[in-house]
C-alpha cells in the first residue's frame, strides 16, 4: 500500500481508545465506549440508590411495594407514600446531581482547574444571597420568584467574579481567589441578615443553607425538572464547543468556534445548573467539584466529560442521599448539602495533599 | 502617628455607641472613677470591649505578618486559613460532648481548635519538598475551614437545643467576652508577641530564600517552629476571645508594608497597633451602621477584607514579600 492509498483510503482515526460512532440525522457523536459504559454504571449505581431510599423512612416500604407502586399497581396508601412524597426527593436528588456535574464540568473545562467549580468560586452563594435577601428583605417567599432571585443572583455574582478577575484574560487561580473573596463577602452578609431576622424566617433561610432535599413535593419541583431538562439539552449541544475549547482559544477559532459565544453561553448554563439547585434546595456544596473529577479517574480520559460528570454526580447525590435518609432514621434529619460538603471537602484537602506530594509544593 | 490613630479609635470606640458621649465626656469619665453616666459607660460598658479590641487585633495582626513571612506568601490570612473555623468547631464540640455553656470554658476549647487548625493547614501547605503556591494554600484553609463548618453545623442539627448557645459563635464580635477572661488568656498572647519580635530578625534572612538564610547562619527550623507557636498562641487566643475577625491579618501587613518597607522587624512592630487601630474602627463603623442594634466586627471587616483579597490578587507584585 503506497502512501498516496493510504491517504485516500477512509481507515478511521485511532485515537487509542475504543470509540463508536453514532448518527442522527445531523447530528453525529463519537462516543468512546468506556466513558458510556461507565456511565451507564453510575446511572444504574444512582438509580438504585434512589430507590432503596425510596424504602426509607417513618412508614417502612418493601422493595416490592416500590416496585408495585412504580408500575401502578399496590396498595393506595403505599402508593401515596411513595409516588407522591418520598419520588420526588428520589427524583431531585439523581437529576440535581447531574445538574451539579454538568456545572461542574463546565467550569473545570472553562478554567482548565479542578478547582475552578462554581461551589469553590462562590456562585452558590450568591445564589443563595439572593434568596436570603429575597426572604428576609422583601419579604416574598413564592418558588418562582425564589427560582429567580437564585438565578439571577448566581448569574450576576458569576458576572462580578469574573469581571474582577479578568486582566489580560482570565487566570484560573486568580479567579479562584476573587471568588473565594467575594463569597466571603456575601457569607457575611448572609449572617449579618439572618442573625437579624425573627426567628421563624432565620429558620427557613437557615434550612435552605444547608441545602437539603426534604421539603420537596411535585409542585415544587416541577418547575426544577423543565429547567433542568432545558439545561441538560444545552449542554448536549455545546458540549463540542467545549471540547474544541478545550484544545485551546487558537485551535478552536481554527475549528470554527465563536469564542466569546461559546463561552457566554456555556458560562450561562454552568451558573444556571447552581442556581437551579440552590433554588429548589439550597446550595449543595462540593459535588460540583467533586464529580468530573472522580468520572474523570473513572473513564481514564484526559478531559472532563460531561456525561459520565453527570453520572458521577448523580450517583454521588444519591448516595448522599440514602446516607442522609439512614441518619435520619437512626439519629437526627441532617440536610443532605452538610454530607456533600464534609466528604467532598476532604476529598478536596486530600486532593491538595496529593497533587503538592506530585508536584513537590501546592500549586 | 500609628499611635496617635490608636489612640483616636479607641478615643472613638468609647464614645459612640448607643449613647453617645462627647470626646471630653470621655477623657473626663476615664480619669474620674465616680458615678456618672460618662464614667459608667466608659468603664463599665465600653472600656473592656475597647480593650479586648486592642489586644485582639494586635493578636490577629501580628499572626498575619508572622504567617505571612513564615510561608512567604501575600494571601495568608488565620482567618482564611481555617483557624476560625478549628475554633469554632472545637467550641461546638465541646458544647455538645461536655455541655459547656460559659464563655470562659468556651475559651479552651476554641484555643485547641486553633491550635489544630494552624497546624493542619500548615502542614498541608508543606507537604511534598518543593514551593507552595500562595493560591494553593488559600484553596486548603478554605477547604478545611468548609469541612470544619460543615461539620459543626451537622453537630448542631443533631442536638438543637443543646448548641443555641455556641449559635453564632463563629460571628467574629469583640462584645462577647468580659475582661477577666481577657486577661486571663493574656499571657499566651504575650508570649505570642514576646517570640513574634525575636523572631522578627531571622524572618529578614528566611525572605532570601531557605538557603541563603541559612548560609548566614539562621537556625530554620527553629524559626519554623517558633513561628508556628507563636501563631497558634496569638491567633489561638484572639480567636477564642471573639469568634474570629476574618482578613485584619491579611489586610494590615500590606497597609503597613506601604510605610515600613520590607524589615521584618518594622512589619511586625507596626502591624500590632495599626490591627487595633482597625479592628476597633471596624467596630464602631459596625455600631454606627448597625443602629438601633450594631454589625458584629467580624462581618465589618469581612466587607472591608473582601475587597483587599481581591485587589491584592489582581495585582501582579504584591508588596515585595
Amino acid at each position: 500500500m503506497t502512501a498516496r492509498d493510504a491517504a485516500e483510503s477512509p481507515t478511521p482515526v485511532d485515537f487509542g481508545r475504543a470509540t463508536r460512532a453514532i448518527r442522527l440525522g445531523p447530528l453525529s457523536a463519537n462516543l468512546p465506549l468506556r466513558v458510556v459504559a461507565v456511565s451507564l454504571v453510575l446511572f444504574a449505581l444512582a438509580a438504585a440508590s434512589a430507590v432503596v431510599a425510596i424504602t426509607i423512612g417513618k412508614y417502612p416500604i418493601s422493595l416490592a411495594e416500590v416496585y408495585q407502586a412504580l408500575s401502578g399497581g399496590g396498595a393506595d396508601f403505599p402508593r401515596t407514600v411513595v409516588l407522591e412524597w418520598r419520588l420526588p426527593l428520589a427524583v431531585a436528588a439523581v437529576l440535581f446531581g447531574a445538574v451539579l456535574g454538568i456545572g461542574g464540568a463546565i467550569f473545570q473545562s472553562l478554567t482548565r482547574n479542578p478547582l475552578g467549580s462554581p461551589d469553590v468560586i462562590g456562585f452558590d452563594t450568591g445564589a443563595y444571597t439572593a434568596v436570603v435577601v429575597m426572604i428576609l428583605v422583601v419579604g416574598s417567599s413564592g418558588r418562582w420568584t425564589l427560582a429567580a432571585a437564585a438565578l439571577v443572583g448566581g448569574l450576576a455574582t458569576a458576572l462580578v467574579v469574573f469581571a474582577l478577575a479578568y486582566r489580560r484574560g482570565v487566570q484560573g487561580f486568580r479567579l479562584i481567589i476573587v471568588g473565594i473573596g467575594v463569597s466571603a463577602l456575601l457569607g457575611s452578609l448572609n449572617a449579618y441578615l439572618i442573625t437579624r431576622a425573627d426567628i421563624v424566617d432565620a429558620m427557613t433561610v437557615g434550612f435552605w443553607g444547608a441545602g437539603g432535599l426534604g421539603h420537596l413535593s411535585w409542585p415544587i419541583l416541577t418547575p426544577s425538572l423543565m429547567l433542568a431538562a432545558a439545561i441538560i439539552v444545552a449542554a448536549i449541544l455545546l458540549s463540542p464547543a467545549l471540547k474544541r475549547l478545550e484544545l485551546g482559544d487558537d485551535l478552536a477559532v481554527t475549528l470554527g468556534t465563536r469564542l466569546v459565544a461559546a463561552r457566554l453561553s456555556l458560562m450561562i448554563v454552568g451558573v444556571a445548573t447552581v442556581a437551579l439547585v440552590t433554588a429548589a434546595a439550597g446550595p449543595i456544596g462540593f459535588v460540583a467539584l467533586v464529580a468530573p473529577q472522580l468520572a474523570r479517574r473513572l473513564t481514564r480520559s484526559p478531559g472532563v466529560s460531561l456525561l459520565a460528570s453527570a453520572a458521577m454526580g448523580a450517583a454521588l447525590l444519591a448516595c448522599a442521599h440514602l446516607i442522609s435518609l439512614a441518619v435520619a432514621e437512626m439519629y437526627a434529619a441532617i440536610p443532605v448539602g452538610l454530607y456533600t460538603v464534609c466528604f467532598g471537602g476532604g476529598y478536596l484537602v486530600w486532593l491538595l495533599i496529593r497533587e503538592a506530594r506530585r508536584h513537590g509544593g501546592l500549586r | 502617628m500609628l499611635l496617635a490613630a490608636l489612640g483616636g479609635a479607641a478615643m472613638l470606640s468609647l464614645a459612640i455607641g448607643s449613647n453617645p458621649l462627647s470626646i471630653a465626656e470621655v477623657w473626663h469619665g476615664l480619669w474620674t472613677h465616680d458615678d456618672s453616666t460618662a464614667s459608667a459607660v466608659v468603664w463599665g460598658l465600653r472600656g473592656p470591649r475597647t480593650v479586648v479590641g486592642i489586644i485582639v487585633g494586635a493578636a490577629f495582626g501580628v499572626a498575619g505578618a508572622l504567617i505571612q513571612a513564615l510561608t512567604r506568601n501575600p494571601l495568608a490570612d488565620p482567618g482564611i486559613l481555617g483557624v476560625n473555623a478549628g475554633a469554632g468547631f472545637a467550641v461546638t464540640l465541646g458544647a455538645g460532648v461536655l455541655g459547656l455553656t460559659s464563655v470562659t470554658d468556651y475559651v479552651w476549647f476554641a484555643f485547641a481548635g486553633a491550635a489544630v487548625a494552624t497546624l493542619l493547614v500548615y502542614l498541608i501547605g508543606s507537604a511534598g519538598r518543593g514551593s507552595t503556591t500562595p493560591e494553593a494554600l488559600v484553596l486548603a484553609g478554605v477547604a478545611l475551614g468548609a469541612v470544619l463548618t460543615g461539620f459543626s453545623t451537622m453537630l448542631e442539627l443533631l442536638n438543637p437545643q443543646v448548641f443555641q448557645a455556641v449559635r453564632n459563635w463563629g460571628l467574629g464580635s469583640i462584645d462577647r467576652t468580659e475582661l477577666p477572661e481577657a486577661l486571663g488568656v493574656a499571657p499566651f498572647l504575650a508570649a505570642g508577641l514576646l517570640i513574634a519580635f525575636v523572631l522578627a530578625g531571622s524572618l529578614n534572612s528566611l525572605a532570601l530564600g531557605d538557603d541563603l538564610a541559612a548560609s548566614l547562619g539562621t537556625r530554620m527550623l527553629r524559626t519554623r517552629i517558633l513561628g508556628i507557636v507563636s501563631i497558634t498562641l496569638l491567633a489561638g487566643t484572639a480567636t477564642a476571645l471573639t469568634g474570629g475577625l476574618a482578613f485584619v491579618g491579611l489586610m494590615v501587613p500590606h497597609i503597613v508594608r506601604w510605610f515600613t518597607g520590607p524589615d521584618q522587624r518594622w512589619i511586625i512592630a507596626y502591624s500590632a497597633p495599626a490591627a487595633s487601630a482597625l479592628v476597633l474602627l471596624s467596630d464602631v463603623i459596625g455600631r454606627v451602621a448597625g443602629r438601633p442594634g450594631e454589625i458584629e466586627a467580624g462581618i465589618v471587616t469581612a466587607v472591608i477584607g473582601a475587597p483587599v483579597l481581591i485587589a491584592l490578587v489582581r495585582r501582579r507584585n504584591v508588596s515585595g514579600l
